[in-house]
């Protein structure tokens, strides 16, 4: 990443003392890894087009495995690890983290809900007399938890820290305002998942 | 402007820019937040009701809710006077773009699933005011942090 380190002088702890700090690149999102997710978006378009049960599997296993995976381990152990970190480690840390971040998790999220739509279509699991529609229904509400988490809460402000990291001179106050939002839905979002993995493990079982 | 003082709590930090969310905001982001949450519902009910009879009173009753809640929240948006309405379109306009692809994916989805009807109309509605809602939601947050003179 075209990430630059300069020194920042401030009116801080003492006059002229330098305090080291990075600058996100100009585009808040990572381009480079664009070609990327087009990628992986046109192989899960083509995986539902074709209805191949192996790429629907691989994709919504694959790419639910890592939602999961990922949310747990940022929420339970990064964050409190993060949380423990002076300021402008912080801040170095979210500038070169959050961006990718704001790509990968949609493609996810994407990959996740795509292809298992489709799986569940195909295995007659949508039907309200199938074995598994409970399950499921359930796994819609959990997925709604987290849309609503996710989009109306984490998402903004991913982005407005992004921004209020590219001034010349960040404002901390707002950005650990900001940050504080992860901290607090940390929980529903690992409980949310933990609910995932009993409900997806069942319904691979019923 | 006041300097707020920025501390990691062992007396170690810098002086932070000034506070630069802009005062007395409406509760914009939190109206849509709500409207967010009344499309996830109605889009909920209906994935569960999929491939059987739905009625479509209740997920009628959540989208004009959802709407009514939008546009009460652009109507407020639009009487702000000291703003970063410069940083809000910027940001507002990349996201419609996106969510544009988006909602015309899921779109397509609905007409390729065999989707037709009255169901048809009231997801096209939830999509409408979901492609509107999350970027409302994202660039109205960053906005509100931004120089409103810049």
């Amino acid at each position: 990443m075209a990430q630059v380190m300069e020194q920042a002088v401030g009116p801080g702890p003492g006059p002229g003392q330098a305090i080291a700090r990075t600058v996100p690149p100009k585009s808040i999102v990572p381009l480079q890894g664009l070609p990327v997710v087009i990628a992986v978006i046109g192989g899960m378009i083509a995986a539902i087009a074709t209805n191949t049960q192996w790429a629907l599997d691989f994709y919504h296993v694959v790419g639910g495995g890592l939602w999961t995976a990922i949310d747990l381990f940022v929420g339970l152990l990064l964050g409190p690890i993060l949380g423990s970190l002076s300021i402008p480690a912080r801040l170095e840390f979210s500038a070169r983290f959050m961006p990718k971040m704001a790509l990968l998790m949609p493609t996810l999220v994407t990959m996740t809900l795509g292809a298992g739509w489709q799986l569940a279509r195909k295995l007659g699991n949508l039907a309200p007399g199938s074995v598994n529609h409970g399950w499921l229904v359930a796994s819609y509400i959990v997925v709604g938890v987290m849309t609503v988490i996710a989009l109306g809460v984490l998402e903004p402000a991913n982005l407005a820290v992004l921004f209020e990291l590219r001034k010349p001179r960040p404002n901390g106050e707002v950005i650990g305002r900001l940050m504080r939002r992860f901290i607090y839905t940390a929980g529903i979002t690992g409980a949310m998942q933990i609910a995932t993995l009993v409900i997806m493990t069942r319904v691979a079982t019923q | 402007m006041s300097e707020a003082a920025l501390t990691d709590g062992t007396g170690e930090g810098r002086a932070a820019a000034p506070a630069a969310e802009s005062p007395r905001l409406p509760p914009i982001a939190e109206i849509a937040v709500a409207a967010l949450a009344l499309i996830v519902v109605g889009g909920v009910y209906l994935a569960s009701e999929m491939e059987s009879r739905i009625s479509l009173a209740l997920p009628i009753a959540l989208l004009a809710a959802a709407a009514a809640l939008m546009l009460a929240d652009l109507a407020m948006l639009a009487r702000i006077q000291r703003f970063a309405w410069r940083r809000f379109r910027v940001v507002a306009s990349w996201l419609l773009l996106a969510y544009v692809v988006i909602v015309g994916m899921l779109e397509y989805v609905f007409l390729f699933d065999g989707v037709h009807g009255g169901v048809l109309a009231v997801l096209t509605g939830m999509l409408v005011v979901f492609g509107l809602d999350v970027p409302l939601i994202i660039s109205f947050t960053v906005a509100r942090f931004a120089d409103p003179d810049r």
